[in-house]
């Protein structure tokens, strides 16, 4: 692809980008709940670690970093589809989308890329800020492990965006989006880590956690950023998320491409 | 028109005291008949709103079911924990399930009845208002009436498993007194929830932007209270046992409960979500004389 070719998806990632930092009440009232949200989950995180003797596998301050690396990556993952889409689908008028001379799944792909990052950069930077001051934040493990970490969420990033068109392509078929694209988020939040940190879940889950994809958008960053693992192992998990991106942007466009062929628009 | 019905009212029965007494029996009445009204009006109304939503049947059952694994996925968290660390300062994994139950399904009926106040800014957004104002009925019957929000019941079910299961691992003995107050407690915190929905709704006649707040409210307190409210720190143990009177829903009746210690004052804690509610409303009516329209 040439760059004129990209034009369009980046002025769409861009306008969509400039007016998702508009909303910066929005922002604010989600930093506020976030902060509250943290500063309980740090409570009772503590509260479970003054119960035992026994040797975690986190320490506690390792936990309370994750807990607040969660707290401002929390917009990252696929929490919604894209309602301007819904909206198109439901009136028909996402037929005009269907004529113009762009890929419209890498169109989609931008829409959606502007709204996890828009939200996360309002929210990212005044929460780690006052977290590392106030809240017991640490700082990267290493150096090389905050690039890693870096790489990891834009990597991140990019696999939450292909969920969500994912979810937003399957509008497609059910309208209402009741279904998969409810439940995939209440799933994420889970196995991705958000809760809990993955390491306390019971030694036989941890492979398939390890197997799915969910676990790329928190667990794995967070736990490059805390240097938990050896540098020789990055590239593999590195691969791993980006063969989950590719297997997640190849089965939407595959799937929009025969919703597609089987979309009725109720003319007028 | 509420004049006119009262007018139809049959007349007090006869050979009762004399005029000052029939005087009192005759507004009795009236206050019967109101409230008699308001709740046939109410009924109504949710009669509505379950019709209208039993209308998209596979949506019903695919948001319920969403709600439920949502809400699963959330004990799930909570199990994760109680498994690694085995016990939160001396509570059991069944104690703290108990304290989960009873603010879950407290949430859920809250949450689904009080739907209306939840997306009032809305009406407030549209002007909608207006249109209530002008009907000769309570404006706080005719806005939680809107909708009874049928797909909580995904969260109340996982809540209520929950709460069963608490009660039939715990080696607790039950006499008719503990079942009254523990769904008094369970009713309490409904009241208290409610009412927070209520003063969400009334802060849009001063702002429609950055409602989300009261989400460290409702979602927060349910967060909160699935835990021993011990383990906090005192400035937010005073916030919710004073300010928001979740532990009074919550952690003060149900240690009650599980320490067979029901006396004095605890059997009063579960008032206070009530207590919250009334005080909810007061504001609300306050809220609604400030009340401008946005409408052309």
């Amino acid at each position: 692809m040439t760059s004129g070719a990209l034009t369009p998806y980046l002025s769409m990632l861009s306008a969509r980008f400039r007016m998702g930092l508009q909303y910066r009440s929005a922002a604010f009232a989600g930093l506020c709940t976030q902060l509250f949200w943290g500063v309980i989950r740090v409570m009772i995180f503590t509260a479970f670690y003054r119960s035992t003797t026994h040797t975690q596998a986190m320490t506690l301050s390792d936990t309370t970093t994750y807990v607040w690396l969660g707290q401002a990556m929390f917009a990252l993952l696929p929490w919604q589809v894209d309602t301007d889409v819904q909206s198109m689908i439901k009136t028909g008028t996402v037929a005009y989308e269907m004529l113009r001379p762009v890929d419209i799944y890498w169109l989609w792909f931008s829409r959606a890329f502007a709204q996890r990052i828009a939200p996360t950069v309002l929210r990212a930077v005044p929460m780690l800020t006052v977290a590392a001051l106030l809240l017991h934040l640490k700082p990267p493990a290493t150096w090389q492990c905050g690039v890693a970490w870096a790489i990891s969420t834009i990597l991140a990033a990019v696999l939450g965006s292909a969920i969500s068109v994912l979810m937003t392509i399957s509008l497609l078929w059910t309208l209402s989006g009741d279904g998969v694209s409810r439940l995939l988020p209440a799933i994420a939040y889970t196995l991705s880590g958000m809760d809990v940190p993955l390491v306390f879940f019971p030694a036989w889950s941890q492979p398939l956690l390890f197997a799915l994809p969910f676990r790329d958008l928190v667990d794995l960053p967070f736990r490059l950023y805390l240097g938990k693992f050896a540098m020789p192992q990055w590239p593999v998990l590195f691969g791993q998320e980006l063969a989950w991106i590719i297997a997640f942007v190849l089965l939407g466009r595959f799937l929009l491409a025969i919703g597609r062929q089987r979309l009725v628009v109720q003319g007028g | 028109m509420e004049q006119a019905q009262i007018k139809t009212l049959p007349p007090p029965a006869s050979g009762g005291p004399g005029p000052k007494g029939s005087f009192t029996t005759k507004n009795e009445a009236g206050w019967v008949h109101r409230l008699v009204d308001a709740a046939r009006l109410y009924c109504r109304y949710i009669g509505v709103s379950l019709r209208a939503q039993m209308q998209y049947k596979t949506s019903f059952w695919m948001l319920s079911f969403t709600q439920f694994i949502a809400s699963g996925s959330a004990f799930v968290g909570m199990w994760v924990l109680f498994t690694r660390f085995g016990s939160l300062r001396g509570w059991s994994m069944a104690e703290v399930a108990l304290f989960y139950g009873v603010i879950n399904v407290a949430f859920a009926f809250a949450d689904s009845f009080g739907r209306g106040f939840d997306v009032f800014s809305n009406m407030v957004k549209g002007g909608d208002f207006d249109r209530v104002l002008l009907r000769p009925r309570s404006l706080a019957l005719q806005i939680g009436a809107q909708e009874l929000l049928l797909t909580r019941i995904g969260r109340f079910t996982q809540a209520g498993l929950v709460l069963g299961w608490a009660l039939h691992t715990l080696p607790l003995t039950w006499t008719l007194g503990k079942a009254l107050f523990l769904m008094a407690t369970i009713a309490g915190g409904a009241a208290l929830f409610y009412g927070l929905y209520v003063l969400q709704a009334t802060m849009s006649f001063w702002t429609i932007e950055s409602l989300e707040v009261m989400n460290i409210l409702t979602y927060g307190g349910t967060e909160v209270g699935q835990y021993p409210l011990t383990i906090y720190r005192a400035g937010f143990r005073a916030f919710f046992t004073y300010v928001v009177p979740i532990a009074c829903v919550n952690f003060i009746p149900i240690r009650a409960l599980l320490t067979a210690n029901l006396t004095g004052p605890v059997l009063l804690a579960p008032a206070a979500g009530w207590l919250f509610l009334a005080v909810a409303l007061q504001v609300w009516r306050i809220g609604v004389l400030k009340y401008t329209s946005t409408g052309s």
